[in-house]
């Protein structure tokens, strides 16, 4: 478990500390987990000292980082991980898929990163985009666990009727090349994106571990190279 | 020490990636002030309309009849809170409970309007919306509305509302309640039963075309795009 440095100091050696902020409460000292800050985010008991001083410091790199200080930004996001694990894991989400709502959380987070106003809690803000997401998430599972069923020996023994149809053959030979080489204009990235995916259709997390590249930045190539050869095949018909 | 897992790599490059191009943001204005900048476009509109109605008659009628302006103050009431409680949803954290706020508001729309029906069953010589006049209203609240709604959505989605339907069809019913109120320009009849019914269905069918329409556009979800 991580345990953060609560008076942990800014790039700039500054550490602003707003008194009216938490009520009156003076600068902290000691340390807390962030599972245990998430924790008490969420059931809305009164912030500690240490719960105030780790929220005010996460507040103030946010403020850094709208301003477009990326170092800020990155000590951010990583001082969030465990906060986001912390409350997908509250929300029950399997074990499995913890690491999906973290990708979903940090997109989120820069997604939205205007929408924070520092003179509110950074860890409730965070806590609550947290929460909402792990529930997208188990929604979007549940719905596929109700209409698909993991059966790869029925997959592979079903007969495909269309497949005795020679013309059809024919058909899909042209469509193949036709696609292969609208594919191969494809910038490198977005075609990796396409073979692994959709044509070896590889998992999502399988694809991030054979390339090295970042979950958010295959979704991103593969919604282009799509969007691409959508573009092109319609240009040939 | 343990080595990273494929997981904690990604996460970090992840990090980096979202890190690498970051530009200063400018900060979303309070939704106090949003909902104040579109007011003012539908206060714009009603000076407009007010232009081109005949005023006295409106003034005849809220004369003869004081629950028209409950009915009245109801649905701009309405417009107001639930265009207040849109631009609260399109915050990332905010609470589904913000969508109840134009509901009292709604319930004193509502509850007027009603009691405009009973005068017309109790009260001799009121005139009473016929069936043409009706669908004329059916026009101008949907007719209205879709501008109105449209300039809300395009508002909104400078935010990021994480629960896309909601904030929509909050928004369709501050649109359609604006619209309704403005339409008391062009409204010259009491609100008889199949009057009431045909706003209600108008304001209906604005609030589930939002939700249906304007719920993806206001949509942030990551997994949509693949």
């Amino acid at each position: 478990m991580t345990t953060i440095p609560v008076d942990f100091p800014l790039k700039d050696g500054i550490f602003r500390f707003d008194p009216a902020y938490w009520h009156g409460r003076r600068s902290p000292s000691g340390s807390i987990t962030d599972t245990e800050i998430a924790k008490r985010a969420m059931t809305k008991a009164v912030p500690d000292v240490a719960i105030a001083g780790a929220d005010h410091r996460r507040s103030a790199l946010m403020a850094a980082a709208q301003a477009g200080d990326s170092a800020a930004y990155q000590m951010l996001l990583r001082d969030c991980i465990p906060v986001i694990k912390g409350v997908a894991r509250r929300r029950r989400v399997d074990a499995d898929r913890i690491d999906d709502v973290v990708q979903d959380v940090l997109l989120t987070i820069h997604r939205a990163r205007h929408t924070y106003d520092p003179s509110r809690s950074f860890t409730a803000w965070l806590c609550v985009i947290a929460e909402r997401r792990s529930i997208d998430l188990l929604r979007r599972t549940r719905r596929v666990d109700m209409r698909e069923v993991h059966a790869p020996l029925a997959f592979e023994s079903h007969a495909d009727d269309e497949a005795a149809d020679p013309s059809r053959g024919l058909a899909q030979a042209d469509a193949t090349s036709t696609v292969a080489r609208a594919l191969a204009t494809l910038p490198a990235r977005q075609r990796e994106a396409v073979q692994l995916f959709v044509l070896e259709e590889r998992s999502l997390a399988d694809t991030s571990a054979l390339t090295r590249r970042t979950r958010g930045s295959l979704k991103v190539n593969l919604h282009r190279a799509l969007k691409a050869l959508r573009s092109k095949m319609e240009f040939r018909e | 020490m343990n080595a990273p897992s494929n997981a904690d790599s990604a996460h970090e490059l992840l990090i980096r990636d979202l890190s690498a191009d970051l530009t200063p943001v400018r900060r979303l204005r309070p939704p106090s002030v949003r909902t104040f900048s579109w007011l003012v476009i539908v206060a714009a509109t009603a000076v407009i309309l007010a232009m081109i109605a005949d005023l006295s008659a409106l003034g005849h009628r809220l004369a003869a009849a004081p629950d028209v302006w409950l009915a009245v103050t109801g649905s701009a009431l309405t417009a107001i809170l639930a265009a207040f409680a849109a631009f609260q949803l399109s915050l990332p954290d905010a609470r589904r409970a913000w969508a109840l706020l134009p509901v009292p508001a709604t319930l004193l729309w509502i509850v007027a309007s009603g009691f405009g029906c009973l005068r017309v069953w109790f009260v001799p010589g009121t005139h009473a919306a016929d069936l043409s006049e009706a669908r004329d209203c059916l026009i101008f609240i949907i007719g209205l509305s879709v501008p109105l709604s449209a300039l809300l959505v395009i508002m909104l989605r400078r935010g990021c509302p994480l629960q896309p339907g909601l904030t929509a069809a909050t928004a369709g019913l501050a649109a359609a309640a604006a619209a309704a109120t403005l339409l008391n320009f062009f409204h010259p009849f009491d609100a008889a039963a199949t009057d009431l019914a045909v706003h209600v269905l108008a304001v209906s069918l604005v609030i589930a075309g939002n939700s249906a329409l304007s719920g993806r556009l206001l949509s942030t979800n990551f997994y949509a795009a693949t």
